[in-house]
């Protein structure tokens, strides 16, 4: 594969994320609760959610990021544990700002 | 009770919400739009392209004022394989001069812009401040809205909840029954940015002509679908994924975009253009069959908030069915307010100008053609069949001589594996559906 080639098939999920941009408030906005996601086989969340936030961790719980979140809701609507994903929009003026959408 | 701060209350500038107050602030009512982002149009993203018709009976030549990419004269419908492409390609410079037909448009910029039109004719608009619940009164009825400023609840004889896909005001209210995550899908994409005459070139437009090219069979086994839409010097090029399906399964979204984008039939297209802005959003696919209650006492409902989105396979569309239900929202809820009554009763025009028009009609005509065109054999069957079945036809074989089509269709159909009861089923339900 060309340098060319490279530069425009392959970008890190970082660098893709980059092209995005996020006003980040202090508050998570999205609030996961631990026990339930370690009674989770199947974590739904972690390869829906398109900004990679939910992430696997070894005793079976989930990691989670709110900062870079597209606020699309994925992740609360495939969760198959009532409660465990708690979701509310960031505060106003705050999170994903699109721009050529 | 002291007056309300407003008689109308709109939750989100998007095209609902801002059609929704054009059409009170031209009766004279006194209307608020808050809107969550910073800007109309700063949260919302779709795929690309708007079907602006119902513009022409609130903004007379809006095409010669809003902020288009291109108008669409070329819609292809692609169906596909990893190795095979069935593409039906229609043009028409019919759709290169007023009044148009489609256009692609950034949302930030198309959203922007009409949220200015309800402003310009004496809407107030209040960004960056969330609608956390609506206010009720002792019946039951809402009489405004909670927001996140200090001090936040504002009063109104009405409110309009355009707030999304995910509206919180619509399931707040008790409007929606059970969220089923079988009715959304997600949506991710990609702008891709190349020289405007790279773009004209690869597609086979020129100056302001654009493309729609839709996709099926191109999700990797994930149900749902593909799209490129032409912007002027940016591609957008993305995929539809259905939420159960895409979790149940390990590629990711953006694996599925990077896959689609390597297709022999879509690399040439876009090759050399640089990521320019990734986005995603949810999609409500399931149309008229997921509707929640369209109206409450003091409460209406439009656009994607009432699930609107017309995903019915050759249509895509969504803007426009937020426009139209947007509008009459408002204009029901401004002929309530004159005749003071804002009740669940007196709110019910609302249902029957969407009954009149096409948002409803359109809706209930196709109500069934969201599942079939999600539908398994429709996602991971056709396709193959429909590609081998045509590369059967354009091979040559000789010596062997030309087989007939009948035996074609037969050979192909079994090696699908496709019963012909399912088949004839499909083909009816859809014969049916599309009307």
């Amino acid at each position: 594969m060309s340098a060319h080639e490279e530069k425009w098939s392959t970008i890190g999920f970082d660098d893709r994320m980059a092209t995005s941009e996020f006003r980040i408030h202090e508050r998570a906005h999205i609030v996961v609760d631990g026990d339930a996601c370690r009674g989770c086989s199947t974590k739904e969340c972690v390869v829906a959610c398109p900004a990679r936030l939910f992430v696997p961790t070894s005793d079976g719980g989930v990691l989670f990021n709110y900062e870079q979140c597209f606020e699309c809701g994925t992740c609360y609507l495939v969760c198959n544990k009532e409660g465990a994903i708690t979701w509310t929009y960031p505060e106003g003026g705050h999170g994903v700002v699109f721009h050529r959408t | 009770m002291s007056a309300p701060d407003f008689d109308a209350i709109v939750v989100g500038a998007g095209p609902a919400g801002s059609c929704a107050a054009l059409e009170l602030a031209r009766a004279g009512k006194r209307v608020l739009i808050i809107e969550r982002g910073p800007f109309p149009g700063s949260k919302n993203m779709y795929g690309g392209v708007v079907y602006p018709r119902v513009l022409d009976e609130l903004i007379p030549n809006w095409w010669d004022e809003a902020p288009v990419q291109r108008w669409v004269t070329r819609r292809s419908t692609m169906v596909m394989t990893p190795n095979q492409a069935l593409t039906i390609d229609f043009r028409s410079q019919n759709w290169a001069a007023p009044p148009y037909n489609g256009a692609t448009a950034y949302r930030p910029d198309f959203d922007h812009w009409l949220a200015t039109k309800a402003t310009d004719a004496g809407a107030q608009l209040l960004c960056s401040t969330v609608v956390t619940g609506v206010l009720r009164d002792s019946s039951g009825a809402v009489v405004g809205v909670r927001t996140d400023r200090p001090d936040g609840d504002l009063t109104a004889r009405v409110v309009i909840a355009c707030d999304g896909v995910n509206s919180f005001v619509a399931k707040d209210a008790g409007l929606y029954g059970k969220v089923d995550a079988a009715n959304y899908t997600l949506g991710v994409k990609e702008t891709l940015a190349l020289p405007k005459d790279v773009i004209d070139q690869r597609f086979g437009v020129r100056g302001r002509e654009g493309v729609d090219i839709e996709v099926i069979g191109c999700t990797e086994g994930v149900n749902g679908g593909g799209f490129i839409y032409t912007n002027l010097d940016t591609i957008a090029i993305g995929v539809v994924l259905k939420l159960p399906k895409l979790a149940a399964q390990s590629k990711r979204p953006e694996e599925i975009i990077a896959a689609f984008k390597r297709h022999p039939s879509i690399e040439p297209l876009i090759e050399g253009a640089d990521l320019k802005e990734y986005s995603a959003h949810v999609i409500p696919e399931a149309g008229y069959s997921m509707f929640p209650k369209l109206a409450g006492a003091g409460l209406l409902v439009a656009g994607d908030a009432a699930a609107m989105c017309l995903a019915a396979g050759i249509w895509l569309e969504g803007v426009n069915f937020a426009m139209g239900s947007g509008m009459y929202a408002g204009r029901a809820a401004a002929q309530s307010l004159t005749r003071g009554d804002t009740s669940a009763a007196g709110l019910q025009p609302y249902l029957t100008m969407l009954k009149d028009s096409f948002v409803l009609k359109d809706h209930q005509k196709l109500r069934n053609i969201p599942h079939l065109v999600l539908s398994d054999r429709v996602q991971h069957q056709y396709p193959g069949f429909v590609a081998n079945l045509v590369e059967r036809v354009f091979r040559v074989d000789n010596p062997v001589p030309k087989p007939g089509l009948r035996r074609i269709l037969r050979e192909e159909r079994k090696r699908a594996g496709i019963r012909w009861r399912d088949l004839l089923s499909d083909g009816w339900t859809g014969l049916k559906g599309f009307g």
